[in-house]
């Protein structure tokens, strides 16, 4: 516990703000059913309802309790997005280790399909793909997973390439070690830090992608409580002076400053950075 | 006339994991207006820190803690960043160890030549350009008068390096600070490069503060010579008397390196191991690297492969260990034919040919234990596991001179001649018949690389496996081959018998290679100028 301490107290304070924000969506994340007063989708009142001690951020559009909404969003909203960045991930990084280790014509294969999936605008291509197969929860993750993947996998054969020509994996390869070796065993463990900070970005990025999916309809499907279609289902108390509707939008851009300082923090660090200099 | 430079009691400290640790302790120097000092020391002495502490700066991460640097009347440490400014780069020149890396690639050399004198207000550009034609012509450059108009990328490493001594002396500078200015050059271009770094001193009548860690090269350069370790001086004088008389033995260690290796014993059995039969090779782009290229070693020798960078020695590694493939000719082990890609080889054929490589840094993963390091070709190729393997390991650690205590540490926590005594264990791990060190002692400190060598040798002795030992350093190959191939622009000139290489007559390439090494005295170097312009 000690180390665990030390840890915190060499950190920033950027970064100690990023953890305390980060705990604290873990918390609704995981308790949402006892931190919130209501059901998710419970009909608890009139729509539109205003602040007051029953229902403290008042009720949506068709009379549920906001911040019981607010709580369970986090649960949905930021699962999918893990269970999706987890997801482009995997998938990104073996066929960019694969890419970066065997070389040749599989690398060109894989980059230029990469590239033509690249070519095509992000949402647009989630726009059309949601089209054709409709917005149910796993097309939606296979989706959004399948557009952050090619920037994840771009990240990967990079980082790759420039350890497969490190004399450690030559070693290895005249050693007569077989491609699984090669790439758990050797690249990897060298790969993390540039990894591990692209996942707290691209988590952001997915997040928001979802929310921004949500927002336009195609993302996550009422009644399920989700901050993106939760700003657009209450948008036109904008209108009104109500900044109700903007909750979910701020619930989204901490989260998203939260994970960038801490990832800020960690890139430092792995980067051999000093703040003395 | 006052003292050029005085620096006295220099304490220098650097920021290392979370606390400062002294870096200089308590140096004093003295530097008159033409004089030369040569700092001499393995890496982490001291002697560039102390070489750049001489222009009032210090590299990020350090700071001056004690001592004073005056020069010529002005102390550094005092000074202002305008009046630091002013001196640096006309009064104090610098010239770096990498003169890649320190020139600008998108600008021409007559350019970057000009920036400071102009900068400076010394002269103007159209002064400058003619002044640096004529130190051109007088470095030996080719075509003094276009030499300029050139981009860094179009010279070669040794005329980069003499156009950066150029740069230097573009404002005529009181005092130049050479940092290891010809490490990174083969003999033959560095003696180019002493021989111009010779003449822009003697030229300009420049005090001068030579670092390098090789006591023959300062030796030709040096009034004086000024011995450091860890960060404290062992001992100075006058170089000559220096040279013949150390007062310290850690002088004399430095000294009495690149002498024999001790003795060799004769192999137990004498057979033909690897057989290289007329191979040609060339990357991707069809430039032909090596050309028709045959040779031999057998069983418990020592083949050594001398050339400079370019001659196609360490491609000649990549197509035995079959990374890469030749177009012509075949290699048999053993007698029988390997097949030209590795991955087509047989996992017994591999194991029989292990390798040790030039960056002990990069040759091992840091993400990996010492035991997982030298336990995964025991695992790999003998199935080796639990209690046996770590038995195994500790062995093979004892072997390197480590002990077992190494085995859980990370390869971050090594020194670079530990890292490359892992690599030997690694090698030793898989028990092959030959091993191919390519360049294992040039990353290395002298007094280090000795200790490999030892080993190196004793491991022959003790298991009587072969080395293809390749190498640019002459002084290697006399300590530790028991036979030559002399290769240039990837053929081979000359091979056969150390003895009968080393003797006269030679090759013409053997005897330039031969003749550029330094030796151990001061008027080496222009014996050696004197010689060539006899010879025309």
């Amino acid at each position: 516990m000690t180390g665990f301490a030390k840890f915190i107290a060499a950190a920033p304070w950027t970064a100690r703000i990023g953890l305390v924000i980060i705990c604290g969506y873990t918390v609704a994340f995981l308790f949402a059913p006892w931190l919130a007063p209501f059901g998710e989708t419970e009909l608890v009142g009139d729509a539109y309802m205003p602040w007051d001690d029953k229902h403290i951020l008042g009720t949506d559009n068709v009379g549920r309790d906001m911040l019981s909404r607010l709580i369970y969003g986090a649960r949905n909203t930021i699962g999918i997005a893990l269970v999706t960045t987890a997801l482009a991930f995997v998938v990104g990084v073996i066929a960019g280790f694969l890419a970066a280790t065997v070389g040749g014509w599989l690398d060109q294969a894989f980059s230029r399909l990469v590239d033509i999936l690249m070519a095509i605008p992000g949402i647009i291509f989630a726009l059309l793909l949601l089209t054709i197969f409709g917005s149910t929860l796993w097309v939606v993750i296979l989706v959004i997973a399948t557009v952050e993947g090619t920037r994840v996998f771009r990240l990967a054969r990079a980082v790759g390439q420039s350890i497969v020509v490190l004399d450690y994996v030559e070693a290895a390869r005249i050693r007569g070690e077989g491609l699984g070796w090669i790439m758990l065993r050797e690249v990897l463990p060298n790969a993390i830090p540039p990894l591990a900070a692209e996942f707290g970005l691209r988590f952001c990025f997915v997040f928001l992608f979802l929310a921004g999916l949500s927002f336009l309809g195609l993302g996550i499907q009422p009644p399920t409580a989700d901050w993106g279609s939760m700003v657009k289902e209450n948008a036109t108390l904008i209108s009104y002076g109500d900044i109700t509707p903007l909750l979910p939008a701020g619930a989204i851009a901490l989260l998203t400053v939260g994970v960038n300082f801490l990832v800020d923090w960690f890139l430092h660090k792995t980067a051999g950075l000093r703040d003395d200099l | 006339m006052s003292r050029l430079l005085t620096i006295s009691h220099l304490q220098i400290e650097g920021h290392q994991e979370g606390a400062w640790q002294p870096i200089v302790s308590d140096v004093s120097l003295t530097l008159e207006r033409g004089e030369v000092l040569g700092l001499i020391g393995e890496s982490g002495a001291g002697k560039s820190t102390i070489g750049i502490a001489a222009m009032g700066y210090t590299r990020p991460g350090c700071r001056i803690v004690g001592g004073d640097i005056t020069f010529d009347g002005v102390d550094l440490r005092a000074a202002s960043a305008e009046t630091l400014r002013q001196l640096r780069g006309a009064r104090i020149a610098y010239v770096a160890q990498s003169a890649a890396a320190a020139f600008n690639p998108a600008h021409r050399l007559m350019q970057q030549y000009c920036e400071t004198p102009v900068t400076h207000g010394v002269m103007g550009a159209g002064d400058s350009a003619a002044n640096g034609r004529e130190i051109f012509a007088k470095l030996e450059l080719p075509d003094p008068d276009s030499f300029g108009a050139r981009y860094p990328h179009q010279v070669s490493g040794g005329q980069l390096q003499r156009a950066m001594v150029a740069m230097a002396m573009s404002c005529q500078p009181d005092l130049i600070v050479f940092d290891e200015p010809t490490t990174a050059l083969d003999v033959t271009t560095q003696i180019e490069v002493l021989a111009a770094i010779k003449e822009a001193i003697r030229l300009y009548n420049s005090a001068a503060i030579y670092i390098s860690h090789d006591l023959a090269v300062v030796a030709q350069i040096a009034d004086r010579v000024m011995v450091l370790r860890h960060g404290r001086e062992v001992e100075s004088g006058a170089t000559g008397p220096l040279i013949d008389n150390p007062r310290e033995d850690y002088t004399a260690a430095l000294l009495s390196v690149r002498k024999g290796q001790g003795e060799k014993i004769a192999p137990a059995e004498d057979r033909e191991l690897l057989r290289v039969d007329g191979v040609s090779a060339a990357y991707g782009n069809g430039v032909t690297v090596l050309d028709d290229v045959s040779l031999s070693v057998r069983t418990g020798k020592t083949v050594a492969v001398v050339g400079e960078s370019g001659s196609g020695k360490s491609t000649l590694a990549r197509v035995i260990t079959g990374l890469l493939p030749p177009f012509k000719g075949q290699i048999a082990f053993q007698g029988e034919t390997l097949a030209p890609s590795y991955k087509q080889r047989a996992k017994d054929q591999l194991r029989h040919l292990q390798m040790i490589y030039q960056m002990p840094d990069v040759a091992v993963n840091p993400r990996q234990k010492v035991r997982d390091i030298i336990g995964r070709p025991l695992t790999f190729y003998y199935g080796l596991r639990g209690d046996a393997k770590r038995a195994r390991v500790d062995a093979l650690l004892d072997m390197i001179e480590l002990g077992p205590a190494y085995g859980d540490r990370l390869p971050a926590e090594l020194s670079g001649g530990e890292k490359q005594r892992v690599c030997i264990a690694r090698a030793l791990a898989a028990e092959p018949e030959l091993i191919i060190c390519d360049e294992v002692t040039s990353a290395l400190d002298q007094l280090v690389a000795e200790g490999i060598l030892k080993l190196l040798q004793e491991l022959q002795n003790d298991l009587g496996v072969s080395y293809l030992f390749i190498t640019h350093d002459l002084a290697t190959v006399k300590a530790i081959s028991d036979e030559i191939v002399v290769m240039y622009q990837g053929e081979i000139v000359e091979q056969g018998p150390r003895d009968a290489i080393l003797t006269p007559p030679h090759h013409d390439y053997t005897e330039l290679l031969l003749s550029s090494v330094p030796e151990m005295r001061t008027d080496w170097l222009d014996g050696v100028l004197a010689q060539r312009r006899a010879a025309g």
